[in-house]
């Protein structure tokens, strides 16, 4: 058992690392350069041997397997370089547009769970074959909608039509209320498709049909039967999810015109600001990363048909 | 309809008043297709204390007609008509609340498949507490002890480690056993067994089928037994009742259906079936058509081992398995699930290495064959599969499944190949009307033949069938054991065949390999084995085979 | 709102709500419900997709048969203008015509979308192909690499690769392409593994085919149909998705009509012109509806 999970630490360790090395490449060989757009500016008025200057103090003219073990070292040792475009620390940059995206993200989450939640028990509750259609047909309809038109939409029904949001000067938590709803909408919807066919699914398992003829109600099948079946396969997707939680704060940040990772990350890619943007990405795999080895380790614990055997043949 | 049902009418005496009385009932399906009737006017009756045996092929409405009498029709599923009565209260048209406080209690459910009839995330304990918390029978700890009680009573072997286990942590039998604990466990006055050993081994069959007799009669529990094979019915039931395309062919006492049949259908199912017809009448041991030119399969000391999950240490599938197959002879590997008898097949036709040992094939040395050779190798034996769904392309048309192994080898030129495909087709008993067709047009019965079809276009000299007629209905069966039968007279083929079914490979095989974990523990004609068997295990699968009680009375 | 409702749930009904039943139909349908069956074939939803599928691939390929506005050049004095008679979806700020930037639109959208599709379908799918046949170090090579892609989040993988590539409709949908590189690939090696484990691939080597042929004419055709369906399904995720890097503004510049970017034009005029945003978002809804439903229909056929 420690062996797996030690081998499993390791190749988590070994995908982070190419990832890091990945992105590296990336952004290292792009033809732009972020030193050129900040200073080659008439208005600051520096010759090319001041910008060449420059560059050199950023290490840019440096070979690029220089670059690279430097940039590796740098990061193990928590140093993620100089934003080019705003000239403070990349960490920095980071802790101080965190706060917003991690409150975002956490609440769109939670509310996304509450909506597919709600989705997968309505659907597996409903008494008529029409409703459930009806409902299942929800996330299709959710996944199949652009995220920044939602905000839009949402902007638009709330705070044009119903005026029920304010657009200037919300108080903190009014500004957060549609933004979340944004984010919410489209991360519940691979959710509770997974739940409802996950559900139909168990539904249809010979051991629902035995439940049923110990005299247990369609509830109580669905509650000590369906849900932990039906639940512990959606764990697998929690990576996946927490890159589309990221992708989605980019998009609402941008239409909501918040300050967090994601609009810092929109702003590192006009200016092409590579450092800035390279820590984004490698600490959204860092996560990634992180968070399947998580579910990975964890699993075993909600369902023991992957913890060891203890040997019972009869 | 030579439908004759036997029910005499009601009897005064209260304790012979009967714990199920089906009346007339219909059901259907909504499909794809609309509403269609898969069960009309059946009517049967379960007195107390009685087995009553639902006899049927697949499609024969049978689980149909037990899944209406719980209440627990698919969602599809319609009661349409008739009437079920419970101990004398017709059910029919109550509420699934009313249903809930009966099912469990008095009625209840021993299903088909042990391996996906328990929650995989709950205990065994849990799952057996269950049914009593349910009915709301006792306290915590009450039904704890009852649960041990109850995994006891089923036979289970350390019932407090058992509770506390998950159903993977448990053979196939012990989960049986478990599902039996739940059905018994309020007592109920009716169990339906749903094909209760059907997935099971046939030695693990007779153990739970005997542990049901024994509960029945302990408990005086009635119960619907539903099964395909007759055979299982002829030894357990009280009472039979034959069904086919959702009716009644006829019904009566056990004896009397066996001995005296009245429909035709009946008769044909006795006829076909191996452990209660007509096998014996022809001892094949001294069939004349064996060509005594020599050995068309020689194996010596066959190992085969296989490594578990990268670790080092290997798990042995197959230890010292030996014998010969004479040309125009059939040879008989007989084992349960694990014995390796399917692993030695796939050994001899070359889809693996052996670890060690000699394998010869028609004077060919089977282990130093490689790639190319391999290939060619393949014009001597061909395998035929278990599951017909499974073994043919569900994209190619039956005449290019037929037509592919001639493509393989010598390219023949296009007619050429055509006559050969038509000729085969024929030769299998099929219409040249489903050469166009595909697979999932042809039932189970004319794809078994389409797959025969393919291995013999090659003309081989071996057929090795694996399990070849286990997946097909009784009926089906028969007339394909026919068909390898008039094949190997008219062809001179060498059959090897796997199975499980004792009673199959002593109508069809003159000799005979039992294998046992691996090993084998008895091998020799067929007629010596079965007369003689020289292992205690080979006694204890000839005694296994269901049938026998009933026959040998008549 | 209720009209898109209405498509929607017609889209999506879904007409397998019949569970499985344990019981399998072996009798014959009676021949006069033969017609009745054909009828029941027909499924409206599904006819509606591939028309409005049909539409768009004709508004992509002869714009100048469903209108005869310019795309980017307006009228004067006609800016903004609200849905009517002569303008059917409005104008914009500067006087075009709105349906004939979601016409012209359609092109962009659409060749993005089939090129990102592309990309995916035909690096991912190889690379499953090879690490399915192949396996041992290959496979295990070929998928610790998409893991690696796995592991960046897709939009920070594209917005990488757009800056690498530069902006522009062409580079943002190579760049969704190479995001859905490791789902094809991941898909495609699941599918030939399936199919390589199936009895009938078995039997074909059994009866002397060699693996080149046994690939060409199993393996592949059987992993296939799946990973097509998963095509049709990404048809309508990297629709989606290109035009949330066009609203982002790195996709096509303007004047260029591109959905997206349509979205986002319209957005500074929400309170004056709500259609500029919502017919165009309306638009995107409707056609990777009709995608994911024609996608679900492939999945189907497949059983």
């Amino acid at each position: 058992m420690s062996r797996y999970v030690i081998g499993r630490i390791g190749q988590a360790a070994l995908v982070l690392w190419a990832a890091f090395t990945v992105s590296f490449i990336l952004l290292q060989a792009l033809p732009g350069d972020a030193i050129l757009i900040k200073f080659l500016n008439f208005e600051l008025g520096l010759g090319p041997e001041q910008i060449a200057d420059i560059r050199a103090s950023y290490g840019a003219d440096s070979p690029l397997l220089v670059q690279y073990v430097h940039t590796v070292i740098s990061f193990l040792t928590g140093n993620y370089g100089y934003s080019i475009h705003a000239g403070v620390p990349v960490g920095d940059l980071i802790l101080a547009n965190l706060p917003q995206t991690l409150w975002l993200a956490t609440l769109g989450f939670l509310l996304s769970l509450v909506l597919a939640i709600t989705l997968a028990a309505l659907s597996a509750l409903s008494p008529f074959s029409w409703l459930r259609s009806l409902i299942q047909s929800i996330p299709a309809l959710f996944i199949s909608t652009p995220v920044f038109w939602l905000g839009i939409l949402l902007i638009q029904v709330f705070s044009f039509q119903l005026k029920l949001i304010p657009i200037i000067n919300p108080g903190p938590w009014q500004a957060l209320i549609l933004p979340v709803l944004t984010l919410a909408v489209p991360i519940s919807a691979p959710l509770a498709q997974i739940l409802m066919r996950n559900i139909d699914h168990v539904l249809t398992e010979p051991f629902v049909a035995v439940a049923r003829a110990k005299g247990a109600s369609h509830r109580w099948v669905l509650w000590k039967h369906v849900a932990k079946n039906a639940v512990l396969p959606t764990l697998t997707i929690a990576g996946i999810l927490f890159g589309e939680l990221l992708a989605g704060a980019v998009v609402t940040e941008a239409v909501f015109g918040l300050n967090g990772l994601g609009g810092l990350t929109q702003r590192s890619v006009n200016d092409q600001d590579i450092a800035v943007l390279q820590a984004i990405v490698v600490f959204s795999a860092a996560a990634f990363v992180l968070i399947n080895l998580t579910v990975d380790l964890l699993y075993p614990v909600f369902d023991p048909r992957l913890r060891v055997k203890q040997g019972a043949v009869a | 309809m030579t439908t004759a049902i036997n029910i005499k009418p009601a009897s005064a005496d209260v304790a012979n008043l009967p714990v199920l009385e089906i009346g007339n009932l219909a059901v259907g399906y909504r499909g794809n297709e609309g509403f269609q009737r898969v069960v009309h006017d059946v009517s049967l009756l379960v007195r107390p204390g009685e087995v009553v045996a639902l006899v049927g092929e697949s499609g024969s409405g049978k689980t149909t007609t037990a899944q209406a009498v719980i209440g627990l029709l698919a969602e599809n599923g319609r009661l349409e008509a008739g009437t079920v009565r419970l101990n004398g209260t017709d059910i029919v048209g109550w509420s699934q609340k009313q249903l809930d406080a009966i099912r469990g209690s008095k009625i209840s459910l021993i299903p088909q498949d042990p391996t996906t009839s328990l929650n995989p995330v709950k205990t065994i304990g849990a799952q057996v507490a269950e049914v009593l918390q349910i009915h709301r029978k006792g306290s915590r700890a009450e039904i704890d002890a009852r649960v041990i009680e109850l995994l006891t009573r089923v036979g289970l072997s350390q019932p407090e480690l058992r509770a506390r286990q998950y159903p993977h942590e448990l053979s196939g039998g012990m989960r049986q056993r478990v599902l039996i604990a739940i059905a018994i466990a309020l007592r109920p006055a009716l169990i339906i067994a749903d094909e209760p050993t059907s997935a099971l081994d046939v030695t693990v069959q007779k153990r739970i089928l005997d542990l049901i007799d024994e509960l029945r009669r302990e408990y005086g529990t009635a119960v619907l037994l539903v099964t395909h094979d007759l055979g299982v019915a002829a030894d357990r039931a009280n009472h039979i009742v034959v069904l086919k395309g959702g009716r009644i062919q006829e019904q009566g006492a056990t004896a009397e259906v066996l001995a005296k049949p009245r429909s035709d259908y009946t008769r044909k199912l006795l006829a076909d079936a191996p452990s209660l017809g007509k096998t014996r009448s022809v001892p094949r041991s001294v069939s004349p058509r064996i060509d005594r030119r020599g050995d068309a399969i020689v194996v010596e000391n066959l190992v085969q081992d296989f490594a578990i999950g990268g670790r080092r240490d290997a798990f042995r599938a197959v230890d010292g398995v030996s014998f010969t197959v004479q040309r125009g002879a059939t040879h008989a590997i007989v084992g349960e699930s694990g014995s390796g008898k399917t692993t030695t097949a796939r050994s001899i036709v070359g889809f693996q290495k052996p670890t060690a040992g000699r394998i010869l094939v028609d004077g060919i040395d089977v282990t130093t064959l490689r790639r190319e050779s391999l290939r060619w190798f393949r014009k001597t034996i061909q395998l035929v599969y278990q599951n017909p769904f499974a073994s043919l392309d569900p994209r190619q048309t039956i005449f290019q499944i037929v037509e592919e192994p001639l493509l393989n080898f010598d390219p023949l030129p296009r007619e050429d190949r055509a006559r050969k495909v038509q000729a085969i087709l024929d030769r299998v008993g099929l219409p040249s009307s489903v050469l166009a067709r595909k697979p999932h047009a042809l039932s189970g019965g004319q794809r078994q033949r389409v797959a025969i079809a393919r291995a013999l276009v090659l003309d081989p000299q071996v057929l090795v069938l694996d399990e070849a007629v286990s997946a097909l209905d009784v009926t089906v069966q028969a007339q394909i054991l026919a068909l390898l039968d008039e094949l190997q007279q008219a062809l001179g083929l060498t059959y090897l065949f796997i199975s499980h079914d004792l009673a199959v490979v002593r109508q069809i095989s003159d000799t005979v390999s039992v294998l046992h974990n691996g090993r084998q523990v008895d091998g020799g004609p067929v007629e010596d084995v079965f007369q003689r068997p020289g292992s205690a295990y080979t006694r204890e699968l000839i005694s296994a085979i269901p049938g026998q009680h009933n026959v040998n009375l008549n | 709102m209720t009209s898109l409702n209405t498509i929607g749930r017609s889209l999506l009904r879904d007409d397998a709500d019949i569970p499985a039943s344990t019981f399998r139909a072996s009798g014959h349908a009676p021949s006069d419900a033969r017609w009745l069956k054909t009828l029941r074939g027909v499924q409206p939803g599904l006819v509606l997709s591939w028309s409005i599928m049909a539409v768009v691939v004709l508004w992509a390929l002869f714009p100048q048969w469903f209108t005869s506005y310019s795309a980017t050049v307006g009228v004067a004095r006609q800016q903004l203008r609200a849905p009517s008679a002569e303008h059917w979806l409005g104008t914009d700020v500067l006087g075009r015509d709105l349906l004939a930037r979601i016409i012209y639109g359609a092109g962009n959208s659409l060749s993005g979308a089939l090129v990102a599709v592309g990309v995916g379908l035909v690096v991912g799918t190889t690379l499953g192909i090879i690490a399915g046949s192949a396996r041992g170090r290959i496979d295990s090579a070929i998928m610790r690499g998409v893991d690696v892609l796995l592991s960046i989040p897709q939009l920070l993988l594209s917005l990488s690769i757009v800056i690498l590539l530069g902006f522009g409709i062409v580079n943002a949908a190579i760049a969704v392409g190479i995001t859905s590189i490791a789902s094809f690939a991941r898909l495609a090696r699941s599918e030939v593994v399936r199919v390589r484990a199936s009895d009938y691939v078995e039997a074909a080597f059994g009866s002397g085919g060699t693996f080149s042929r046994v690939l060409l004419r199993h393996i592949l055709p059987n992993s296939l149909t799946s990973v097509i369906a998963f095509a049709a399904l990404q048809l309508g995720w990297a629709i989606l998705t290109i035009s949330t890097l066009g609203f982002l503004g790195y996709g096509a510049p303007p004047p260029t009509p591109e959905w997206g970017l349509l979205i986002a034009e319209g957005r500074n005029y929400l309170a004056r012109a709500w259609w500029l945003t919502m017919v165009p978002g309306i638009v995107v809804i409707v056609v990777v509806l009709s995608a994911n439903r024609i996608s679900q229909s492939f999945g189907k056929a497949k059983a």
